[in-house]
């Protein structure tokens, strides 16, 4: 009886009502969300991991704007049949400088957390351009859009002192050449190809869309395709070394 | 000329605090957005500018001429001692979540069947099956979903308060301000213009947007229950409270973004990796607990019961049910990220909390279902009353899946796959479809003050629908078990059986089922659509007929 009365303060009090609905909400997220930002264990130190390069960074965003985190996940879970399938599961250190992260929720399409190097980049142009003249079954749309679509490398640098704002270390001089690295990742017998590779070690340097010309949005989302999954050198990693 | 009295009259006559500050506010809204949509970076910003100028000038002169038609005293509290109710925005916003509906279903008809026929993509950036699906999902969702909650609670809280709705210009600030933030995320999304967090695609600008619409409806629905003329708040109500105020914190939480330039579109988001990945979770799994639960309980609290005629089951149940519920729900979010990076003490914590969430979930039903009790026979007579009843029956079952699925084993199979678009689905065509068009149904008629034009139709809409749900739900369990066990089947040589294309090759079938599905929901809407219209409008003639049949509810 007491209880069902005591009960009443809040049916009768509407700023009362607020108060217990944003303590009981507060409770579940708090507990759950804040300890990532400090608990160590939660990301792995792990060598390898870079900031992403302009041209890669321009790719993500077009794999963002097409939306392709909405058929394809980058996430390898430790299953025995997905990590034969796509290779080693996929670490967090893998995804710390990802904002946002795209680790998806549906598979249509294959898992790309570990594409990077699995097809040639002559493979890359045919398939996004028209995906069933090389994958007959496959129920992706095209993107004939990209090959014609030049980059623009105006706002490269702003792209990268936001992305330093939100906490990916990018050095000042990653910034002030940012332009120039957007051309010279696409250009590899060019004057900034090796200025580029010093800022930017082991990043692929190569014409992605094999047409002469200013970096296109294919270059930029082939370059990104590339590269994932790949900064992690897995034949050196000890997984038992961040055991806690 | 004029009389005098009407002069004394219009010299009285002045603008309200709102009126005033809302127009002036407005104008200069228009102004800066005019100097956006001029040195915008980019295309997709300027159209957008452009559409907040015109939006704001257009509001301008509405607010103006407004002013102008109205006499002097604005509309009474109470009228004979009755409260006068605050119909026009609710009418509004009834309207618009038929229309949205309409074009929701439509687009998810569309991408079903780009998945069945990936030609139907026709390769153009803006038609292709990862633009429209932020669409399909946010104009379901948040365009018909919002503007059903937005409309029933601005109902709800006026006659169970028995008081007019807080504010004059304030509600419609609200519901016109909803669907802006509806136009410029939509239109957003086949520009390319997206966070790319799932449910809450739209970008910074249209973020702040709402969390301003929102702020402002919340301050209506409080002071609405500030002035409340009843002792107690009733059970919908904290509900819809619920529902507004987590809403707000989940937005608040999940969409911190610093943008490349304030004159352009694209951010990036404060979070990164695993937290942002606990964040959008954290906030996507709670748009399902409050936004598709909360709300639409608070529909089932107050709509069947007045339906049915009969008071709600349990008062003491509907107080475990609520506490439970928000309290429960907001745990859930890691079962989305069973197996992956995200640390496994989380994981673990969303899973049991997933589970015991099952409990509340089936508190609520009951509470639902049992208020028919004495009243069982009117699921024979009267369509409208089963539409809700087998939503909440809906309800019920997807609340048994989703636990179900959030058990990790179950999860490492049905995750990735169509199951959880199935699961989705149940629960979105099923439970807040169906208690939405039965809401609709019932708060049209007394809005305008008619009778509902056709209690046959709606029959016809009840099963077509019904049927496009269990080809739909059925079709993806089918699907979505055999692409998982076929990305997991080994031979008997220890190598993977299948490839990957193979799985996609295995669905085709499952998608055009589906597909067949959805268009027959979208047909049941569509005779919704024009049972409304022909009651709102054709109605005319049987008015007082009407008025006599169909009192609105007190």
């Amino acid at each position: 009886m007491s209880f069902w009365n005591r009960h009443k303060i809040f049916e009768k009090n509407s700023i009362i009502l607020i108060a217990g609905i944003l303590v009981v909400i507060a409770i579940g997220g708090l507990v759950e969300i804040t300890p990532l930002f400090y608990l160590k264990s939660t990301i792995e130190a792990v060598d390898g991991v870079r900031p992403y390069t302009p041209l890669e960074l321009a790719g993500r965003n077009i794999y963002v704007r097409e939306g392709c985190y909405l058929c394809h996940s980058q996430m390898i879970r430790p299953l025995r049949d997905e990590v034969e399938r796509y290779g080693h599961y996929s670490l967090a250190a893998e995804s710390m400088y990802d904002h946002p992260f795209q680790w998806g929720s549906k598979r249509t399409g294959p898992d790309l957390a570990r594409v990077g190097g699995k097809y040639s980049d002559d493979w890359h142009v045919t398939h996004l351009i028209n995906p069933r003249s090389i994958v007959p079954q496959s129920v992706m749309p095209g993107y004939p859009a990209l090959a014609k679509a030049e980059l623009d490398p105006s706002d490269v640098a702003a792209h990268l002192r936001t992305n330093r704002a939100v906490g990916v270390p990018y050095i000042d001089e990653q910034i002030a050449n940012a332009a120039a690295d957007l051309k010279a990742q696409t250009d590899p017998d060019g004057a900034g190809s090796d200025a580029f590779q010093k800022r930017y070690p082991k990043a692929l340097v190569r014409n992605f869309d094999g047409k002469p010309g200013n970096p296109t949005e294919l270059d930029a989302l082939i370059a990104y395709l590339q590269m994932l999954g790949t900064l992690v050198d897995f034949k050196l990693y000890n997984e038992k070394a961040n055991l806690r | 000329m004029t009389s005098p009295s009407s002069v004394s009259k219009s010299i009285s006559k002045s603008m309200t605090m709102g009126e005033a500050g809302l127009a002036s506010g407005l104008a200069v809204f228009a102004f800066v957005s005019f100097l956006g949509m001029a040195m915008g970076h980019d295309a997709a910003f300027s159209f957008h500018a452009a559409l907040a100028c015109a939006a704001s000038l257009i509001s301008v002169v509405v607010i103006g001429n407004r002013y102008l038609d109205r006499p002097a005293e604005l509309p009474p509290a109470e009228i004979n001692g009755r409260p006068n109710y605050y119909l026009g925005p609710i009418k509004f916003a009834s309207a618009m979540a038929m229309f949205w509906g309409i074009a929701g279903f439509t687009v998810g008809l569309i991408i079903a069947m780009q998945l069945a026929w990936p030609a139907l993509n026709f390769d153009l950036p803006w038609t292709t099956f990862g633009r429209l699906r932020p669409l399909h999902t946010s104009a379901v969702i948040f365009a018909f979903g919002g503007n059903v909650l937005i409309a029933s609670s601005f109902y709800v809280v006026q006659k169970t308060c028995r008081t007019r709705l807080a504010g004059d210009l304030a509600p419609w600030f609200v519901v016109v301000g909803y669907n802006f933030f509806i136009l410029i995320a939509g239109t957003g999304y086949l520009l390319g213009v997206t966070q790319s967090k799932e449910y809450a695609e739209p970008e910074w600008y249209a973020d702040l947007w709402l969390t301003i619409v929102w702020v402002t409806y919340l301050l209506v629905f409080l002071m609405t229950l500030v002035k409340r003329k009843e002792p107690h708040i009733f059970v919908a109500n904290w509900f819809y409270l619920a529902f507004i105020i987590t809403i707000a914190v989940l937005h608040l939480g999940n969409n911190p973004a610093l943008p490349v330039s304030f004159l352009g579109s694209k951010s990036y988001i404060a979070w990164g990796g695993v937290q942002d990945a606990m964040f959008q979770w954290w906030y996507g799994h709670n748009a399902v607990g409050f936004f598709l639960t909360a709300g639409f309980l608070a529909i089932m609290y107050y709509f069947i019961p007045k339906r049915a005629e009969r008071p709600i089951y349990s008062y003491r149940l509907s107080i475990i049910h609520f506490w439970a519920l928000i309290f429960l729900y907001i745990w859930a979010g890691p079962h989305h990220l069973h197996y992956t990076a995200l640390p496994d003490w989380a994981q673990t914590l969303g899973m049991t909390f997933s589970i015991m969430l099952w409990m509340p979930s089936w508190g609520g039903m009951i509470n639902g279902l049992m208020t028919l009790s004495g009243a069982w026979d009117k699921l024979r007579t009267d369509p409208v009353l089963r539409m809700m009843v087998v939503s909440v029956a809906f309800y019920g079952m997807s609340t048994f899946e989703g636990p179900m699925m959030s058990i990790k084993v179950v999860n490492s199979l049905s995750h990735y796959t169509d199951w959880t678009i199935g699961h989705v689905h149940s629960g979105a065509l099923g439970w807040v479809g169906f208690v939405s068009f039965g809401a609709l149904y019932c708060l049209i008629p007394w809005l305008w003050n008619r009778q509902l034009y056709s209690l046959k139709l709606v029959n016809w809409h009840f099963w077509i629908s019904t049927i496009g749900i269990v080809l739909y739900i059925s079709a993806m369990w089918v699907s979505g078990i055999l692409q998982g066990l076929m990305w997991r089947a080994y031979t008997s040589l220890g190598f993977l059986e299948y490839s990957f294309i193979e799985s996609v090759e295995a669905m085709h079938p499952f998608y055009i089922i589906r597909a067949a599905g959805g268009a027959l929901f979208l047909a049941g809407a569509l005779i919704m659509a024009f049972n409304l219209w022909m009651t709102v409008n054709a109605g005319r003639a049987s008015e007082t007929e009407g008025t006599a049949a169909l009192q609105p509810a007190e």
